[in-house]
């Protein structure tokens, strides 16, 4: 493309965004809302008051763990990365993300797992571990208050298409895709629960119906089983690519982990 | 093949469809409302009170997804309720209503599940004989 054509290309799509973003279609984008937003005031206020947020246990657990040495390296998270309140600063934000070694979308609790393993030796941090979820938690509140900024990676262009896809299948006995719920039916009622809009933002979330810590994977496992589909494994990459593709459906929205769930 | 039964019952009835009906009944046999009721109120077979609101003022809980079932067996005779049942697919392919008596054309069906319709023949009758009394 000519150097002109370009710049042209760039003006067409500047005009396009600010009539985009005069016109009603861009005030509905805006008002997507997390799953909070459907929530009882008390489970909200639970959610609010790190007091009485059950997830923060967790957190203290995952900030213990941070300085706490693991493997025969002998190494803490916080020997390599210091203090987490600035290093791990939007981390959480920005996940799943591509991983090098691996070379596939990692989410959050994964890239915690792998780096124990790969940086300390460490034994391998199970999905759904208490260590797990507590590293994620602690890590994850530190892009609270930041907006959700899915990477920019061609490399993940794929694996998002591929869990925009999955998104959109109708599974299991049930016959019934995520998007039939939680796009065509958001804010309705399912039995007695609100459906969200599927705007992962507050993950690993305290879930009251669990009485425990859960990460997206395990939210997703739930709709899976409960649509009477077949089950991925923990870590497997449709979970991922859900993951990958729900938070570009939040990209922009604000990190309000951890979450409390009904 | 080994240990399968020579003569397997099929899980589903062939069904023949008319105009947006089945009118057929598809066992034969009578359905029984109060069966029916039992299968509609149940959140582990019908499944029904998940998306749908209904008068059954001991069900707490009741969905909003799918029309209120009152006055349903008004609006629709027992044959339309059938096929709504058993394949409303076929009247709109986008429902979310699935099919309560099918197993084709289904995706990653859980190993539980696969094979089996939500409802067995019966138990579609029964319900359609239930919801063919909520007239009002």
């Amino acid at each position: 493309m000519s150097r002109v054509a370009a710049g042209a290309r760039v003006l067409a799509l500047v005009a396009a965004t600010v009539v985009l973003a005069a016109s009603p279609a861009c005030v509905q984008s805006d008002a997507r809302r997390p799953g909070s937003a459907t929530m009882s005031p008390q489970t909200r206020a639970m959610q609010r008051d790190d007091a009485q947020n059950p997830a923060m246990l967790w957190v203290a657990d995952g900030e213990a763990l941070w300085s706490r040495a693991a493997g025969p390296a002998g190494r803490a998270c916080a020997d390599c990365h210091g203090d987490a309140r600035a290093s791990m600063r939007g981390v959480a934000a920005r996940h799943p993300a591509y991983d090098e070694a691996s070379r596939r979308p990692v989410d959050l609790g994964q890239r915690i797992a792998a780096c124990r393993q790969r940086h300390q030796q460490a034994g391998p941090l199970a999905p759904e571990s208490h260590e797990r979820l507590a590293l994620e938690a602690y890590v994850a509140l530190q892009s609270r208050g930041m907006a959700v900024a899915p990477p920019a990676d061609p490399r993940l262009d794929a694996h998002r298409e591929r869990g925009r896809a999955l998104f959109h299948q109708r599974i299991g006995q049930l016959d019934l895709a995520c998007a039939q719920c939680h796009d065509a039916n958001a804010g309705k009622r399912l039995g007695g629960s609100t459906i969200p809009e599927a705007h992962p933002t507050g993950y690993p979330i305290y879930r009251l119906e669990w009485q425990s810590a859960g990460s997206l994977q395990r939210r997703l496992r739930g709709c899976m089983g409960g649509v009477r589909a077949e089950v991925p494994p923990y870590d497997a990459p449709d979970l991922v690519d859900l993951a990958l593709h729900l938070a570009s459906r939040a990209a922009g929205m604000i990190v309000d982990a951890p979450g409390v769930r009904p | 093949m080994a240990g399968a039964p020579a003569f397997a019952q099929p899980s589903v009835v062939p069904v023949t469809v008319v105009g947006d009906a089945i009118p057929a009944s598809l066992t034969g046999v009578p359905g029984d409302a109060a069966r029916g009721r039992a299968i509609v109120t149940s959140r582990r077979s019908g499944l029904c009170l998940l998306c749908h609101a209904g008068p059954f003022p001991e069900e707490r809980f009741q969905g909003t997804l799918g029309p209120d079932l009152r006055g349903v067996g008004a609006r629709l005779s027992a044959a339309q309720l059938r096929l709504r049942v058993v394949d409303g697919r076929r009247l709109n392919p986008a429902t979310t209503m699935p099919a309560y008596h099918r197993v084709d054309g289904l995706a990653r069906v859980g190993n539980a599940w696969r094979g089996k319709p939500l409802l067995d023949a019966q138990a579609v009758e029964d319900v359609v004989a239930l919801l063919a009394t909520l007239t009002d």
